[in-house]
């Protein structure tokens, strides 16, 4: 995507997937993203399917990240803050997938 | 935040800013609620914080908007931004998430003004990375003056043509429009011809869109019949039909749009009363001449009741405002009416062009109910055209019933990009209205919440600490 | 409940019509928990708890057939389940319920377990939980899906269903019934009236008295989140998709809208409280279902003396029920007279016939 000209803005540095992004005050996560040409921010926890932004006003739900470690947050709705770490979401969230131990023995943290 | 207001507004959108404004400014207590960080909802959105360099690629209307923002900032209302909210009881009492705390409050009046949303646009494809709606280039174009070269633009409608204006303002090459405006809908827009010349102003500017488009030499192809967007990971082509032949074109960016309808879900959760318009093809809110719902105390302005514009929608958010201001005993019943009196005057213009956009504009059938079996029609829980057919030849005779036998619905949208497709696919399958099928059944909360936040929840209105 | 019979009756050769109301009806089906639950039921009345027996170890067989007429899995699992205690009140009035269950259901097995033991069943328990109660009769099912596959077998089978029927008179026309809906009439030999909360109004058009009320409660659902959950509980379950079900049990009552909020509050902190991790889930819907509540919360099956061949039968546990309800109950309807176990769940009991 391209910057069109406009007042200068504050910049603010994230990561996104461990890389760091640049973004500015002001922008939403989902804009932070695809500014730096990443489209596609998560896969599905029904079937794995890749999906990106599609409506950018928090009605689709299909923008869903990590941010700061939390789960499944619409970027669209969200604006960059300074050391932001962002992370596609992969499936469902994991809230409690380190408890559930398939018959392994659990290693403690 | 208190925990009670005389009137609590809903949305920060053109009718929102009004209503607000006109209810600060006759001295009553009133909140105003949006989930946006500043004012100006999705039609100014940013409005009041727009800092594009050259004005033209936004246009004056839009900045017009600035208007409502200072208006609503002197007047002192008080506007809460970040604000979620997630329940709309038919008691008034509201139920709002900020800053991951919820929390109840109550409310004599409230004025929902959640404006409107784009239409679904199943088709094959649709759900892949690299797939946009206008309306989101649109809002990126204006909160972070981004823009995405070379993508094309297809579907119908003046949000679609306006957006393709600005990229072509901004310089930003176009690849293709691709208008999948019906042939039949000139014959269909010809009988309102008469009635929208009257907006004379509206209908050429519409013409100069046109005319600016052509003359930035965008390959502009009308009367597409059909669409497939391809791509295993992500968008990289989209096939259209017209006459009986198939093209394609190569692109990894798409920009859909077929019209605009009301955001519903609040109100219908709220309990409020719906008929289907078959002119807008979509739910409207069934309110009287003050805005007010069958639903005491709950009134719905804006595109939020029916689309009408911007401008119209500031209109009927004063006129809500007044409504509810006499419900309050602040004015008396002639004081509303003589207020209220310019406002509906504007709003009739405002209203007259409006027929002819809707049958001109009008999305034809194919666009809105799939063929294709494998196109997606619930895009959370991904639930195939084909399986929505299936359960309701297994006997589901409405959303619901269909919710329940596929899933459709069930997912975090809550029906908001699947709802109006799979009324009118029952509808057609079982040959009645779809009036008669009806819509999903919502209930709180009608946006997700934290079950942090629901276990914190104070409900008891005393207990709840003094939050600002 | 309806569709359970109705399949149950089809599957023994008689020809059977199923009259179904329209989209907002199925509201107690839909509302339904997914539980096949055996601990904690008929505490106190010996033939629910016999019948509810009967039931749970049929279901694999209704299960079994269910999917090999569809071709479906309808997620019926039978881990065991377990009923979580907060505290040592609720640990305490559970060990004695189970208690007086096994005297009179020598066969029902049940652990009372304290947290540390618990937790090694229940990974991520919270510290503030005093114990439970695990058994492994208890298993659970997709609700939604049982009502589809039954609504499937009963048209594999032969049997009709008319949707947006709703029955406005039923008359005894010599030793058949005449039933009337908005546009038609219909006749049959038999007749079973198993329409949840209108069943009453029905039921009076035969002579019988059956004492229902509506009895509100609330179903949260969660995102999906990935699978830590494989046991079903009393109130919390997590689905096969990965959703989480969180239920208020027998907790709530009214139907006063007004404290729909407060419900999901109790639901959400009793739940956060049992799964601390939960905090960050988020619910994407709620629901509320209407129970169907008899006078001491047990089934009603009952047969009219006066109009022989109509039956009318009501229960808040359809799910858990199914088994019998397809495999058992169904054939003494076929045949003319409830079984004699469940002469104790008929209308007599309240002191009326």
């Amino acid at each position: 995507m391209r910057r069109i000209p406009r007042d200068d803005a504050p910049q603010v540095r994230m990561e996104f997937e461990g890389q760091a992004l640049l973004a500015y005050t002001g922008d939403t996560v989902a804009a932070a993203l695809l500014a730096g040409n990443h489209w596609n921010f998560r896969t599905t926890p029904v079937s794995g399917a890749i999906r990106g932004p599609f409506c950018m006003m928090g009605v689709c739900f299909d923008c869903l990240v990590e941010i700061d470690g939390v789960a499944n947050r619409q970027a669209c709705m969200i604006e960059v803050r300074e050391g932001m770490r962002v992370k596609r979401q992969l499936g469902a969230s994991d809230i409690g997938a380190d408890l559930f131990t398939d018959g392994e023995q659990e290693t403690p943290p | 935040m208190k925990d009670h207001y005389d009137i609590v507004v809903v949305g920060a959108g053109p009718a929102g800013m009004a209503a607000a404004t006109v209810a600060a400014e006759h001295g009553v207590g009133v909140l105003l609620l949006d989930e946006q960080p500043v004012a100006g909802g999705q039609i100014y959105r940013d409005v009041g914080r727009q800092t594009l360099d050259d004005r033209n690629i936004l246009g004056p209307d839009y900045y017009e908007g600035r208007e409502l923002v200072s208006a609503l900032q002197a007047s002192g209302a008080e506007h809460v931004t970040g604000a979620t909210v997630w329940q709309l009881s038919p008691q008034r009492e509201i139920g709002v998430s900020k800053d991951g705390i919820a929390r109840l409050l109550s409310a004599d009046q409230v004025i929902l003004a959640t404006g409107a949303q784009e239409r679904p646009f199943p088709v094959p494809g649709w759900t892949l990375a690299g797939v946009m709606t206008a309306g989101g280039a649109q809002v990126l174009l204006k909160s972070a003056a981004l823009a995405e070269p070379d993508a094309v633009f297809a579907g119908t409608g003046p949000l679609l043509y306006l957006v393709a204006n600005q990229y072509v303002k901004a310089g930003i090459p176009i690849r293709a429009i691709l208008d999948t405006t019906p042939r039949a809908n000139r014959l269909r827009a010809l009988p309102h011809l008469p009635a929208a010349l009257m907006s004379m102003g509206a209908l050429l500017k519409g013409r100069r869109w046109m005319a600016e488009l052509r003359a930035a030499g965008i390959p502009f192809i009308k009367h597409v019949e059909d669409l497939k967007l391809l791509g295993t990971d992500a968008l990289s082509g989209v096939e259209y039909r017209r006459r009986d032949r198939w093209r394609r074109l190569d692109t990894t960016r798409i920009f859909l749009h077929q019209g605009i309808v009301p955001n519903v879900n609040l109100a219908m959760a709220a309990g409020c009363a719906h008929r289907w318009s078959d002119a807008q093809l979509c739910w409207h809110a069934v309110t009287d001449a003050w805005a007010e719902t069958d639903v005491p105390g709950i009134a719905i302005a804006g595109d939020g009741a029916g689309i009408d514009g911007a401008i119209a929608a500031e209109c009927l958010g004063r006129i809500a405002a007044y409504g509810a201001l006499q419900r309050c005993a602040r004015l008396d019943a002639r004081e509303r009416d003589r207020l209220a009196a310019p406002q509906r005057r504007t709003l009739s213009e405002e209203r007259r062009i409006r027929p002819f956009l809707d049958a001109m504009f009008r999305p034809s059938r194919r666009f809105r109910l799939p063929e294709d079996d494998a196109t997606i029609v619930c895009r959370c829980e991904e639930v195939p055209a084909a399986r929505v057919v299936e359960s309701v030849a297994l006997g589901c005779v409405g959303p619901n019933q269909l919710k329940a036998f596929s899933r459709c619905g069930m997912g975090p949208c809550q029906g908001r990009l699947c709802g109006l497709t799979i009324s009118e696919m029952i509808a057609r399958q079982r040959g009645v209205p779809v009036a008669e099928v009806g819509a999903l059944r919502l209930r709180p909360p009608v946006k997700p919440l934290m079950l942090a936040e629901l276990a914190a929840l104070a409900t008891a209105p005393e207990s709840i600490p003094g939050r600002d | 409940m309806g569709a359970a019979l109705a399949f149950g009756l089809q599957r023994r050769g008689l020809s059977t019509l199923m009259l179904d109301e329209g989209d907002i009806a199925f509201r107690a089906a839909r509302g339904n928990f997914g539980l096949v639950w055996v601990q904690g039921k008929g505490v106190d009345f010996p033939p629910y708890a016999h019948w509810t027996w009967t039931s749970a170890q049929s279901w694999s067989d209704l299960n079994a057939e269910i999917e090999e007429i569809t071709g479906e899995d309808i997620g019926y699992r039978r881990p065991g389940g377990a009923e979580v205690c907060i505290d040592a009140g609720e640990l305490e009035t559970t060990r004695a319920e189970m208690q007086r269950l096994q005297s009179h259901a020598p066969h029902f097995e049940y652990q009372m377990l304290d947290r540390k033991a618990l937790s090694e069943l229940l990974p991520g328990l919270g510290p503030e939980v005093a114990g439970g109660c695990y058994s492994p009769a208890d298993g659970h099912v997709n609700p939604l899906l049982l009502l589809r596959g039954l609504h499937q077998c009963l048209t594999a089978k032969g049997g009709r269903i008319e949707t947006g029927s709703r029955v406005i008179a039923i008359q005894q026309r010599g030793s058949a019934f005449a039933v009337d809906t908005t546009g038609k009439r219909h006749h049959g030999a038999r007749l079973v009236l198993a329409a949840g909360l209108g069943t009453r109004e029905l039921a009076a058009m035969i002579g019988l008295d059956i004492p229902l009320r509506p009895e509100r409660g609330q179903i949260l659902v969660t995102e999906r989140l990935r699978p830590f959950l494989s046991l079903p509980l009393a109130r919390i379950r997590q689905t096969v998709e990965g959703s989480v079900q969180l239920g208020a049990s027998n907790e709530d009552a009214g139907l006063d809208e007004g404290t729909r909020v407060s419900v999901m509050n109790r639901i959400a902190a009793r739940a956060v409280r049992v799964f601390p991790h939960l905090e960050r889930a988020r619910v994407v819907r709620a629901w509320g279902a209407l129970r169907i509540m008899t006078p001491d919360s047990y089934p009603i099956y009952a047969q009219s003396q006066r109009h022989p061949g109509a039956f009318a039968a009501v229960c808040h546990s359809g799910v858990t029920l199914a088994a019998a309800h397809v495999l058992h109950l169904a054939a003494g309807i076929a045949e003319g007279a409830l079984p004699e176990a469940l002469s104790p769940m008929n209308t007599r009991r309240f002191g009326y016939a």
